[in-house]
């Protein structure tokens, strides 16, 4: 099949997914769990997709991804919040120094902006370190992130350690999922530009690219900008989906969350990363439900099963992946619908085989 | 000495968190200096021996209790270590590490499912949960407990270190792993042995940390753990004495932010002065020359 052939096919299949869950909208009450896992796993999509242009395809192992959403989700609620709505949610602050409310597209670009801006001067001295020592590096920034964010003399701006409230939200799954989308179409176009390949020759090998004439500095500073600027936005819909930011929730977990999602989906492959998010939400949320809630099989008590048990489970589905799968769902290779003609030539190929 | 008499209670706080930091950055320091890996489930198995204790004091007496916080977490962390990390010995270091981070996920959902996510209250040790007053400020008596006995076992351990046989073997293996395995070091034995020390210390530091404490959250251990981290890296990773002292110095700086009021930074501080020691001195107070850091 040719490329062209092949871009093609994708872009029909989007176009099928989208079209899919607009039916899906459409038939199902707007409570209903599927759609609320289909938000959330598209702004955690976008997310993981982030942290694998960094980690997986630049090989700059950083856990910063919650610092930079934390970043993205105030820049949008300090801008998006009505006027008239800021004497409420400032309330302990005077209202908040800033009284203008810029529009929703706006707020987004801004959020993505500023956690760009944020991961430049953080770069700075962080870059110059390697592998684990840049990983605890970042998280450390994060938390210095968070900490600056709930310091009560900024609260004219951050509201302290208050919630940020009343910003305008989305209630479809379309908005995350055009966002979203955009977002990933704008990556994947990167990844396969000149840059993309200088990120990849930088992962398999400093010195090698270096030699090639790589800028190592320049490409580092700039995979980590894009993907700080991707998480922020990622924060700005996360912020629309939960409808109240506060910096608590921002944590270290948050980012583990995101970098076992990148490595269940294949580090390095960012139909994975989308695949393993999808199943990492509707299980932590939805399908594993049943295990949280008490079962009798007859007069028999199921036992083990009580709160909290999905996650228990889910967590050792997690480490038998890390343990057994390392690749992940994809490897690094992407989803395709050549792929899976190959898979299943194989397959079926073998069989005949074995038959005659 | 007006200064000191107001800010006493501070610096005691500070050293005796620092006792108790250097604890758990012992075992944080002597993983990475064998394995090369952030064990990111150490401040994790640091909760769950706090967990045990209180867990088993509601069935058992104190006396068999913490003996047996003791020995349950030091095979809580062979097991880790068995299970978790030892496949994976050929795989890139970056595998390794979010193996590490699985397993403290895992910990922290057990801990979440078994305590029902409710906050556990700690039981009162006797003898260091008394209190005691020292010049002008009053604290518990495990304040004063916890530098002697942390001075004391890192004595003991470097005793260990240096002149024993699984000690000698250790340092030959944080040297050069493959070249230590052709030497006939059963390299997989060192390892356990490490992490069983390191366990073993984390579970003391626990049972101190926690009489400050009221109660027990399974995340309670995530900061002490990383800050812990951080001294091991601030006095260079590898270094035994240059975590205990880093871990010293952090506790006291972070008091004494404490105490001028600014208690929202006095975790972001720890992480800031990581990024400075990582730019300014990557090997850290007493680290070896030979560095692939930066």
């Amino acid at each position: 099949m040719s490329k062209r052939k092949n871009t093609i096919i994708s872009a029909l299949l989007l176009l099928a997914l989208f079209g899919f869950i607009l039916i899906l909208e459409r038939m199902l009450p707007p409570t209903h769990i599927a759609l609320t896992v289909l938000k959330k796993s598209c702004i955690y999509a976008l997310v993981a997709v982030s942290m694998n242009l960094l980690n997986g395809f630049t090989g700059l192992f950083s856990l910063g991804q919650a610092g930079f959403m934390l970043i993205g989700a105030y820049t949008y609620g300090i801008l998006t919040i009505p006027v008239e709505a800021r004497a409420s949610v400032y309330m302990y602050y005077g209202g908040g120094i800033i009284q203008f409310a810029v529009p929703v597209a706006v707020g987004i670009l801004a959020a993505g902006i500023t956690a760009a801006a944020f991961a430049w001067l953080i770069g700075l001295p962080v870059l110059r370190l390697k592998s684990d020592y840049l990983a605890i590096a970042t998280l450390g920034f994060a938390e210095i992130i968070r900490a600056v964010f709930m310091w009560d003399k900024l609260g004219v701006l951050t509201n302290g350690s208050n919630l940020l409230r009343k910003f305008p939200t989305f209630s479809s799954v379309t908005f995350p999922f055009i966002v979203a989308g955009c977002c990933i179409a704008v990556m994947v176009l990167i990844i396969n530009s000149s840059y993309g390949r200088a990120f990849k020759a930088i992962r398999d090998d400093e010195i090698a690219a270096e030699a090639m004439g790589i800028n190592l500095a320049k490409h580092k500073r700039m995979a980590f900008c894009i993907s700080s600027f991707f998480a922020g936005v990622g924060g700005a819909l996360l912020a629309m989906y939960q409808t109240s930011i506060q910096a608590n929730t921002f944590k270290s977990a948050m980012t583990y969350e995101i970098l076992l999602i990148v490595v269940i989906g294949g580090l390095g492959s960012v139909t994975g990363s989308c695949i393993a998010s999808f199943l990492f939400i509707a299980c932590s949320e939805w399908w594993l439900r049943f295990l949280d809630a008490e079962m009798y099989i007859g007069d028999f008590k199921v036992p083990l099963l009580r709160s909290g048990f999905r996650k228990v489970v889910f967590a050792v589905i997690i480490m038998i992946i890390v343990l057994f799968y390392r690749r992940g769902i994809m490897g690094n290779k992407e989803f395709s619908v050549e792929g899976i003609c190959n898979f299943f030539k194989k397959r079926f190929g073998r069989k005949k085989e074995a038959a005659s | 000495m007006d200064f000191l008499s107001k800010n006493l209670s501070y610096l005691l706080a500070g050293v005796s968190v620092g006792g108790q930091y250097a604890l758990i950055a012992i075992g944080y320091t002597m993983v990475y200096g064998i394995l090369r890996l952030i064990n990111f489930a150490h401040g994790d198995i640091f909760t769950v021996a706090a967990l045990i204790l209180v867990y088993s004091t509601t069935i058992l007496p104190l006396y068999i209790a913490i003996p047996l916080v003791l020995v349950a977490t030091v095979a809580l962390g062979y097991i880790v270590e068995r299970v978790a990390y030892k496949p994976l010995r050929s795989a890139p270091r970056m595998s390794i590490m979010i193996s590490a981070i699985g397993v403290s996920y895992l910990l922290q959902n057990l801990a979440l499912y078994i305590t029902g996510g409710l906050a556990q209250t700690y039981p009162a040790i006797p003898i260091i949960s008394e209190s005691i007053k020292i010049g002008p400020a009053t604290t518990k008596v495990v304040t004063v407990v916890t530098p002697v006995l942390t001075i004391i076992l890192v004595i003991v351990l470097m005793w260990l270190i240096n002149h024993t046989k699984v000690g000698m073997a250790m340092r030959a293996v944080a040297n050069d792993f493959e070249t230590s395995r052709l030497m006939g070091i059963k390299v997989d034995n060192v390892i356990s042995v490490t992490f069983v020390i390191g366990s073993f210390l984390a579970a003391v530091g626990s049972l101190l940390y926690f009489t400050n404490y009221a109660s027990v959250v399974p995340t309670s251990g995530a900061m002490p753990g990383l800050k812990a981290f951080v001294a091991a890296v601030f006095g260079g990773i590898g270094s035994i004495p240059g975590a205990v002292i880093g871990a010293f110095i952090i506790g006291i700086c972070e008091n004494i932010i404490k105490g001028l009021g600014w208690t929202t930074f006095s975790d972001a501080f720890t992480f800031a002065l990581l990024i400075v020691v990582l730019i300014v001195k990557p090997t850290g107070l007493f680290g070896e020359k030979a560095t692939d850091k930066v």
